[in-house]
């Protein structure tokens, strides 16, 4: 689960990870309470989207940077008035771009010279790691595909969280000396414990900036949560954003479905992760576009047939569908059975390919057949595949 | 023979009493497979019966692996118990602990691993289908299945499997099946980012494995495991392999149902794995239903026979 900046830098502030004061607004009349927050002087003003690339993004009414820096606070006040309610579109947006339903005001930071530091899984050695690195304010991946030498990852031992030393490490590869290296360990010590406690995926800050009177402040703030530990932070569950989600996504979730928009046309229902993946791999192979990911879960039930098949159809760029199952303990009769009840229950008038293998299949088989529904069969994976592709053409 | 278990292997079950759990219980018991004890703290001393079987409950897994020489346990219990169910088969000192359960935190899964390493019992999983030995009898019954996965569509032969999704795996054990060939073992490992077997670990008790004469490596975006296992064969392996990554249409950022398959970077993405699985001799599989010809394909090459 994301977070926007604002809410991050909430929690920063909590665990004693100083960051510019700042105060959100989300409405035009909450601006001006908001700006009074600030001390008069350079603001910045800051579009609340859940995606990256923000000051180099574009409004879809031309207006330019969904992050702008203003000499004063009447400034601040009209520039946010072009950002709120408007659609920024980013490199990380796509062509439709994300609402601006948030702007964040905060004070303009003297910056000194800008870093990047980040606290994340390793996978390789199961720990978190710290990342941090002298070239702050760029994108990180550049950094290491350019100048991989820049970039300092020390791993935690979760047992023991992190030790002196390491701080050490990190600042000497900051190259930090006197109150800056006092700051920014503390910072990086805050910024960790904050990262555990708090069941994060990822907590990356870039820039973290030094000022010139040697304060240490994290200037932007990007906060990922592991989904399957919600249920012990209702603190975090409160800062979803509904807007920043697809609905579709949002109504899948409620079945208990993966689902995940694309942008084709062939529709996917299929049961098991690995296998929806592959099926959306496999319509590409064959000159298609997928237009989804869904995984109906090892126990799919009619219910959940029903509601996945719904929830595909409510893409208004869906030309097909290829159901592809595979099941292992689960009946295919009954995936069948759920299909034909779907598709009476929601008129289907787009061409169905489906493909069943596994657990009473010839009964599966049997059903979709005596329904008297204009599907097609598919015997393997890649001749469901084919057909599918064939009939959207 | 084969890796990890064999249809002597006696198990317990973790979670006996749940609904999930019970059910796969039961088809386990269908197979023939020595499941010899159930566990569910505050139920010790009643029994599992099913078509005849009555399978101790035992509150503890000290209690039952002592009682009933079970050396596996397979874990059904709930995401936020069941790292602590992990540290109990740990603690009782078994050879193999196989963790079912999707949805467990990453932090308590970091956790687990640091205070399992070096420690003498195995962890498969989390979110995994488990591990299936087929056994001699009719749709391979008689063999040794942990987990979730359909014991019928397994035979008894010499072809590996390891694999990171469940379906996936049905889907080369499938035809493998198809092809009249069979299965030393197939092992899912599981589809989250911090897990206890990886690709590699498996690969190696596969090349060890005389009964193994070919393996199929199924990966998927997200992580390093793959390419780790690949070069590993490209040096140390004999045997045919054939590999497929799942999610070369996925895009970045968004998890794909699994909690790991997720492309981080430029290293973690399907066709990255699949040049390294190429450089390193691995017959790639064009789409999951290529699945067995390129293994077929591997031992050709190598003049090996899969039979």
């Amino acid at each position: 689960m994301n977070i926007h900046e604002y809410q991050a830098k909430t929690l920063f502030e909590k665990y004693g990870v100083p960051v510019p004061k700042g105060a959100a607004a989300k409405t035009a009349e909450e601006f001006a309470t908001a700006l009074a927050s600030l001390p008069e002087g350079p603001t910045m003003v800051k579009s609340q989207i859940h995606a990256g690339g923000r000051g180099k993004g574009t409004f879809t009414d031309g207006y330019k940077g969904g992050v702008k820096f203003c000499k004063t606070k009447a400034d601040a006040l009209e520039i946010a008035g072009k950002m709120l309610g408007n659609t920024l579109v980013t490199i990380q947006t796509g062509p439709a771009g994300r609402k601006v339903q948030t702007v964040y005001f905060t004070v303009a930071s003297d910056i000194k010279k800008e870093y990047y530091l980040a606290v994340l899984l390793d996978r390789a050695s199961s720990r978190p790691v710290i990342v941090a690195s002298t070239e702050g304010g760029v994108e990180i991946e550049k950094v290491a595909h350019e100048t991989p030498e820049k970039i300092t990852k020390v791993l935690i031992d979760p047992a023991y969280g992190v030790a002196d030393f390491q701080l050490r490490q990190l600042i000497a590869a900051l190259e930090l000396t006197g109150n800056e290296a006092k700051n920014a360990a503390k910072l990086i010590k805050n910024l960790y414990t904050m990262f555990w406690e708090t069941d994060a995926a990822m907590v990356e800050v870039n820039p973290l900036i030094t000022t010139p009177t040697g304060d240490v402040l994290a200037l932007d703030a990007k906060v990922s949560f592991d989904s399957n530990a919600l249920y012990r932070h209702p603190e975090i569950v409160a800062l979803r954003d509904l807007n920043e989600e697809d609905p579709k996504e949002i109504e899948a979730s409620k079945y208990d479905l993966a689902y995940i928009a694309l942008d084709g046309n062939i529709a996917c229902l299929v049961n098991g992760a690995g296998l929806a993946m592959s099926t959306m791999d496999i319509i590409k192979h064959y000159g298609g576009n997928p237009a989804n990911f869904l995984d109906v879960g090892g126990g799919a039930s009619k219910e959940k047939v029903i509601a996945a098949f719904k929830i595909i159809l409510g893409d208004a760029n869906v030309k097909g569908i290829f159901v592809n199952i595979f099941g292992g303990i689960m009946d295919c009769n009954v995936i069948a059975e759920g299909i034909v009840e779907a598709v009476k229950e929601v008129g289907l008038k787009l061409p169905l390919v489906v493909r069943l293998e596994g657990n009473n299949v010839a009964k599966g088989k049997e059903t979709l057949a005596a329904s008297g529904l204009a599907l097609v069969s598919g015997d393997t994976m890649a001749d469901a595949a084919q057909k599918i592709v064939k009939l959207v053409a | 023979m084969s890796i990890l278990i064999t249809p002597q292997t006696k198990i317990l079950v973790q979670g006996i009493t749940g609904a999930f759990g019970a059910k796969h219980a039961q088809l386990s018991l269908d197979y023939g497979t020595q499941l010899v004890a159930g566990v569910t703290p505050g139920k010790g001393g009643q029994f599992f019966e099913h078509a005849g079987h009555k399978v101790p409950i035992f509150n503890s897994v000290h209690e039952a692996a002592a009682t009933t020489g079970a050396t596996v346990s397979v874990i059904f219990v709930p995401p936020p118990f069941a790292g602590d169910a992990i540290l109990e088969c740990v603690d009782a000192g078994l050879d193999l602990a196989v963790c079912i359960t999707e949805g467990i935190p990453i932090k308590d899964m970091i956790r687990v691993k640091r205070a399992i390493t070096g420690k003498k019992t195995r962890l498969i999983g989390p979110n995994c289908p488990g591990l299936v030995t087929p056994g001699t009898g009719e749709n391979s019954n008689g063999g040794c299945r942990i987990g979730i996965a359909p014991g019928y569509i397994h035979k008894k032969g010499h072809v590996g499997v390891v694999s990171r999704s469940g379906t996936l795996t049905y889907e080369a054990v499938f035809q493998i099946t198809s092809k009249g060939l069979g299965q030393s073992t197939s092992v899912g490992i599981g589809g989250d980012p911090v897990n206890g077997t990886s690709h590699l670990d498996v690969i190696k008790l596969f090349n060890e494995d005389p009964d193994t004469k070919g393996i199929i490596l199924i990966g998927e975006i997200g992580g390093s495991a793959e390419v780790e296992a690949a070069r590993w064969i490209k040096d140390h392996c004999k045997k045919p392999v054939a590999g497929f990554i799942a999610g070369a249409t996925a895009p970045a950022g968004r998890r794909m149902g699994h909690a790991g398959a997720i492309v981080g970077g430029a290293e973690d993405t399907a066709a990255a794995k699949i040049a390294v699985f190429q450089e390193c001799g691995i017959e790639v599989a064009a789409t999951p239903t290529d699945m067995a010809d390129a293994l077929l394909r591997a031992a050709a090459k190598k003049g090996v026979s899969l039979a």
